[in-house]
């Protein structure tokens, strides 16, 4: 016994040290930009250039329109096959994990091929249509996370007795939706959201196939041009993204806290 | 004319059928029970007459409206579950209000009619609890304002009581029904337990795998079965087929012969009763205010209730002892 848990720790002092390495490495370079000792100027000269601005406001736009859209498409959905079709399940799990399965560059190849300037519905004729076309791509990104969670929120209520009960009281379906069920999975739909953002701002496939100004090809294009912005830019990213983790630990246990015995 | 009236239901979930023909006809202002075992069919009755299921066959009739297709938001039925449904985002006066904004009621009216059931269901103080917040008790009763104040038709409820602990249900059961009686309120009560059924309401409705085995007024049900199901269900009949009831007491019978254990005399040994039956004490089981004696007679077990009156009354094991069970007393059941 003593020796496994002797085994358990280097294993973890490994994985820590392959991970936390070359991101300490990576802040450590990132604060090196004056010749004469640590400084943020690194960290000053990105977030001070236009282009950063402009891209990384444009992504998260598309993040909070991917999430508006995801979430009313994705809760009635889930909702539904919980409470109607439940025999459809698997089926509709199987799709939303298509994304994980199909890479990127083939949706966007797919997408382009459907919806480019001669076909039926060109979407990729001005920057509005093209970016709901990205919208839409994100969507289906995101799908897999959304769905999940959100099928979970579900689960942990009594969606049909809910939904029964309201029913009896006369409450219409847009009602039942939106004042019994989507309050009830509020923090199961946040999770969902923060990976979605996460997902989004650095996606880079799509946006830059279809040639949308966003933060994903940014990140690409300095990487390629710069010697510390790179590293202060990851760094960045790094925390956007644990940032979006964090809160859905803290919504996670907010619900844990208020559904405890309800 | 009938309130509600149920005619020829049948249910069927894929090939297994649930409900047979299934009839009744309730005046408006009656309390009605369901009562039968676990899986009887119970539920899917009341949830037809809701509308959360579609019958397979058969009308459903309140007034003079045929509802039996109507959707469940224009019946103006409400319900209870067992597992209370309140909605947990939302506060004691928000879950008893929804049903009040649904309708679209002007808030002055909203607060007035949440504040008038709160007080009906003695939920004063609890406004702005949630329901992670209160006890099992005070959720049903929530769940009953919340039904009660939008001035259900009829009121339906589903195994209420079953997931409380003794003293709160029968705290509640009385609430409910002396709530019914104020109201005038035609309710359907579902249960499996027959103290409930007998203790609450004007008719019972005794059901068996989806039939009903036997309706009537409580006390009837009780002393008058009709069928050995409802002996057995109902009350601790003793049940003699029809060989032993030959034998025991000379009667030739088609069905069982049901006897109720308090109706059985026991007298002393020396006793010169005609029509007697010798029998001994093998074991007693103490009930509180009664004694239940295991009885043997010519190889026949019985079961005897006597009041325990004084500690010196009890009849040991082996005691000999002497049954008489007047004619009155027996009743043949199919
Ligand atoms: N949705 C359903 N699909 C299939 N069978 C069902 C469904 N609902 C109930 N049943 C079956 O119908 C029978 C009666 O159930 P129910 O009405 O819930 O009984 P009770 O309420 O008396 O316990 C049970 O055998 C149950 O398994
Ligand atoms: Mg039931």
């Amino acid at each position: 016994m003593k020796t496994s848990r002797i085994g358990a720790w280097v294993a973890i002092a490994i994985g820590t040290l392959y991970f936390l390495l070359p991101l300490i490495a990576t802040f450590e370079f990132s604060l090196k930009m004056n010749r004469d000792g640590y400084s943020f100027e690194a960290y000053k000269v990105v977030l001070s250039d236009p282009g950063f601005q402009a891209t990384f406001g444009y992504s998260t736009l598309m993040a909070l329109l991917t999430i508006i859209v995801g979430i009313l498409l994705v809760v009635p959905t889930a909702y539904w096959i919980q409470l109607k079709l439940p025999r459809l399940r698997p089926v509709v799990e199987f799709i939303t994990l298509m994304p994980l399965v199909i890479p990127a560059i083939v949706i966007v190849f797919g997408y382009l091929k459907l919806y480019n300037s001669s076909s039926w519905l060109p979407l990729t004729g001005n920057d509005r249509a093209t970016d709901f076309l990205l919208m839409c791509s994100y969507v289906t990104l995101a799908l897999p996370y959304l769905y999940r969670s959100i099928d979970t929120g579900l689960r942990a209520i009594d969606v049909r007795t809910l939904t029964e009960a309201a029913e009896s009281l006369g409450a219409s379906w847009p009602n039942i939706l939106f004042k019994v069920i989507f309050p009830n999975v509020k923090s199961a739909i946040l999770s969902g959201a923060f990976l979605t953002f996460a997902v989004v701002i650095g996606e880079f496939t799509m946006a830059s196939l279809l040639g949308r100004p966003a933060f994903g090809p940014y990140l690409q294009l300095i990487g390629a041009n710069r010697a510390y912005e790179p590293s202060a830019l990851a760094i960045i990213a790094f925390l956007v993204t644990w940032a979006s983790m964090g809160l859905i630990q803290v919504f996670a246990r907010n619900a844990r806290g208020t559904r405890k015995s309800a | 004319m009938a309130f509600l009236t149920i005619a020829n239901l049948h249910k069927r979930f894929d090939d297994h059928v649930v409900v047979h023909d299934f009839n009744m006809s309730i005046e408006q202002g009656e309390f009605i029970t369901f009562l039968g075992p676990s899986g009887c069919g119970k539920t899917t009755v009341l949830r037809m007459i809701a509308g959360f299921e579609t019958p397979t066959s058969g009308a459903i009739t309140v007034g003079k409206d045929d509802i039996t297709h109507l959707s469940p938001q224009k019946r103006g039925i409400g319900m209870v579950f067992q597992s209370y449904a309140l909605f947990p985002n939302m506060n004691v006066t928000d879950n008893i209000a929804f049903g009040l904004k649904m309708r679209k009621l002007s808030s002055a009216d909203i607060s007035r009619k949440v504040a008038e059931v709160i007080k009906l269901v003695e939920l004063k103080g609890k406004e702005n609890h949630y329901p992670h917040e209160l006890s099992g008790g005070q959720r049903q009763r929530v769940a009953l304002a919340r039904a009660l104040v939008v001035e259900p038709r009829i009121l339906l409820l589903d195994e209420p009581l079953s997931a409380l602990d003794a003293r709160i249900r029968k705290n509640l059961r009385e609430q409910i029904r002396d709530i019914q009686r104020r109201l005038g309120l035609t309710t359907i009560f579902v249960t499996h337990d027959q103290e409930e059924a007998l203790t609450m309401s004007d008719r019972i409705f005794v059901m068996n795998q989806g039939r009903v085995e036997q309706e009537g007024r409580a006390e009837m049900v009780y002393t008058q079965p009709a069928t050995e199901f409802v002996a057995r269900f109902m009350g601790n009949y003793n049940l003699l087929g029809a060989a032993d009831a030959h034998k025991l007491l000379g009667l030739d019978i088609q069905g069982h012969m049901a006897i109720r254990p308090e109706s059985i005399h026991v007298l002393d040994a020396s006793a010169n009763q005609e029509g007697a039956l010798d029998a001994t004490i093998r074991q007693h089981q103490l009930l509180g205010s009664i004694i239940r004696y295991q009885v043997e007679s010519q190889g026949i077990t019985l079961q005897v209730d006597r009041l325990n009156r004084t500690a010196s009354d009890l009849m040991p094991a082996g005691t000999a002892v002497k049954l008489q069970i007047s004619r009155d007393d027996m009743r043949e059941v199919r």
